[in-house]
């Protein structure tokens, strides 16, 4: 007979101990509160996929939905292309490289509330640098607070000042590793500039732009803080994105069902497009 | 196609050269002829690739001038010289099928399409890439990748010249020599300039009709291959080529002798250089002797290798090794022999430079 050997649910254990206490049973929690109604002390009624159905078809969660997938094709649209731009005209060796590549870093590191809370008192009309200097120097009407138009605009200029940096690293770091001949090829082939970049640079960077393209859409679709903190989902409801509307029905209104219906439901969208970039990304990688 | 001259070319990668050490090109005079099969073969290091670049237009030189034919190229860029570089690591356009990356060189230039399309279906056959011609180019294997850099470099029927920068690098060994013969033919039929950029003696022995020996920034030697077998011009390449190289002992010139260690080597002829340098001689194991009859050099045979077509005798003589190369039977390891050298192929050199002229020989 062969001998088990069960050492290795040793090193599995802690591991399963770990996901299911910060993944798997909140994630159930959540199941569970979104098919039953509850009234406190602890009574649960079952209510079957109703809480879905409900959210599926409520307008407002249409309108929060559209918004979300608006604020993410904008700063996606913006970000991508900004991001190589700001890679392609960064130095690729001399004592310029560490200061590029630390300013560059800057954003990143500050914590996401302190961005929104920074870029609230900047933008306010009459106290804040830019708020002020729009207002009363260029005289020009920019209000974040009353009008939606320039909410959306902060909140843009926000995202890409925050973490175009993000592209613009993975970008440069499939630059620099394109080895030199490419370049010397290219020259001697008489590619043009554009040619380079369509046939080389690009091509390099492929894999490191998927990556980019695929964080910046799971990171923008699911944003929460900032946005909350600069605009509070405001004027009306005029930024009130997806995850923001969630906390307002979970935490302000306390409709735990329809709040975790919403959060499977957004959470299948993630999971789903990007899934579906993913794929449709890498599908050609193979093919000949 | 021209004929490439340079002239006086020196480079240095440090901003402000200050004496020659700083100069990666110490003083470069030489002359491509038109259509010839060219190497430039020296250890890592000695400028090949730096003279080579310079060629194509990827360096601009500290000093001198570059000429095709009777224009100064010498501060054209690459595109402009029309020449065609092939690199040590294929270079290929990933996203491009194998037509599009050949078709590339010729596109860049507006060729129209019926040209672009006669040009590379001659190239893609001489190089017998016509089946793979859809396919992305991503997908080949290493050789037929370096295949298809070569193919664009040529493709355009009127480059002044073909550069290889150690282009078999990446290359298994037993494709090796199959792309080899193929520049050789290749070199046959589209009669350009080619200039072959390696460090290995076998890959430019076979392909050059001349070959130029670099050293430390400078050229050493151009000859055919068997000159620079057989009459080496620097102790460097006697070392360089030849495998085991060139014996180098030590010596005392005396009243026209060369005496090792205190024997008389008789030398293939007189000395054009009576100067007071560190006199050496030159022999290739080749041309070594060795017998037991006790004329000549008495040694003790250290080890001998059996490389298959021949044996390699190590012998030691006055503390200094010295290798000859046997046909059929060998001594043994700890066997005492003597060594001949044959006298024709005897050569003297001072401070590492060729100083002994064929002749009758001197006693």
């Amino acid at each position: 007979m062969k001998t088990q050997n069960q050492r290795a649910w040793l090193f599995v254990t802690p591991v399963l101990l770990l996901v299911a206490f910060n993944a798997l049973i909140p994630m159930m929690t959540v199941v569970n509160y979104s098919v039953q109604e509850t009234f406190g002390d602890n009574l649960f009624f079952w209510q079957g996929l109703d809480w879905f159905a409900q959210v599926l078809k409520s307008e407002r969660f249409h309108n929060a939905l559209g918004r979300q997938f608006l604020f993410t094709f904008l700063i996606l649209i913006i970000e991508v292309p900004l991001g190589i731009a700001i890679a392609l005209a960064m130095p690729r060796k001399g004592p310029w490289v560490p200061f590029c590549l630390v300013t560059m870093a800057l954003p990143m590191l500050i914590p996401w509330n302190v961005v929104g809370a920074m870029w609230n008192i900047f933008t306010l009309p009459d106290i804040g640098l830019l708020g002020y200097f729009m207002n009363h120097t260029l005289g020009l009407s920019y209000d974040m607070t009353q009008d939606p138009v320039a909410a959306w605009v902060t909140i843009i200029v926000m995202d890409v000042w925050h973490w175009t940096s993000l592209v613009v690293l993975l970008a440069y770091a499939g630059l620099v590793s394109i080895p030199n001949a490419y370049y010397q090829a290219a020259e001697i082939d008489g590619a043009s500039n554009w040619a380079v970049f369509r046939f080389i640079q690009l091509p390099k960077m492929k894999t490191v732009l998927t990556i980019a393209i695929l964080l910046r859409f799971m990171d923008s679709f699911n944003i929460y803080t900032e946005p909350f903190v600069l605009t509070g989902g405001g004027p009306g409801n005029s930024t009130t994105l997806l995850s923001i509307d969630l906390v307002k029905i979970a935490l302000g209104q306390f409709d735990l069902g329809p709040a975790a219906a919403m959060s499977l439901i957004y959470f299948a969208i993630t999971l789903l497009a990007s899934w579906l970039f993913y794929t449709l990304m890498t599908m050609n990688d193979n093919k000949s | 196609m021209a004929q490439i001259t340079l002239s006086n070319l020196r480079h240095s990668y440090s901003p402000d050269p200050k004496d020659d050490a700083d100069y990666a090109l110490k003083k470069i005079d030489l002359t491509w002829e038109d259509g010839g099969a060219y190497a430039l073969l020296g250890p890592s290091g000695c400028g090949k690739s730096t003279l080579l670049n310079i060629i194509s237009g990827l360096l601009v030189p500290s000093e001198g001038r570059i000429l095709f034919d009777d224009q100064d190229v010498t501060d054209l860029p690459p595109a402009k010289r029309n020449i065609a570089q092939v690199f040590q690591f294929p270079v290929i356009y990933d996203t491009m099928t194998v037509y599009d990356n050949l078709a590339f060189p010729l596109r860049n230039r507006g060729r129209d399409e019926e040209t672009v399309k006669n040009r590379v279906m001659a190239i893609a056959e001489m190089l017998e890439v016509t089946d793979m011609l859809r396919t992305r180019a991503a997908n080949l294997s290493p050789d037929n990748k370096q295949k298809i850099s070569m193919g664009r470099g040529l493709v355009r029927q009127d480059v002044n010249v073909v550069m290889f920068d150690e282009p078999l690098t990446v290359i298994d060994p037993h494709l090796k020599w199959k792309l080899r013969s193929k520049l050789k033919e290749l070199h046959q039929r589209v009669k350009a300039t080619m200039i072959y950029v390696t460090h290995d003696q076998t890959e430019a022995l076979t392909f050059a009709d001349q070959v130029v020996v670099m050293q430390d920034g400078e050229i050493v030697q151009i000859g055919t291959p068997v000159e620079l077998f057989e009459r080496p011009a620097h102790t460097f390449v006697g070392h360089f080529i030849g495998s085991p190289g060139m014996n180098v002992l030590p010596c005392d010139v005396k009243d026209g002798g060369a005496f090792f260690g205190g024997d008389l080597i008789n030398l293939e002829g007189p000395l054009n250089n009576v100067s007071n340098g560190k006199a050496e001689i030159g022999i290739r194991p080749e041309f070594v002797g060795v017998s037991s009859n006790g004329h000549g050099l008495s040694a003790r045979v250290r080890k001998v290798a059996d490389i298959g077509r021949h044996k390699v005798v190590e012998a030691i003589a006055h503390d200094k090794r010295i290798h000859a190369i046997l046909e059929g039977e060998a001594p043994n390891a700890g066997d005492q022999v003597s060594l001949e050298f044959k006298q024709s192929q005897t050569r003297l050199y001072k401070d590492g430079w060729l100083a002994s002229t064929p002749g009758e020989g001197v006693q």
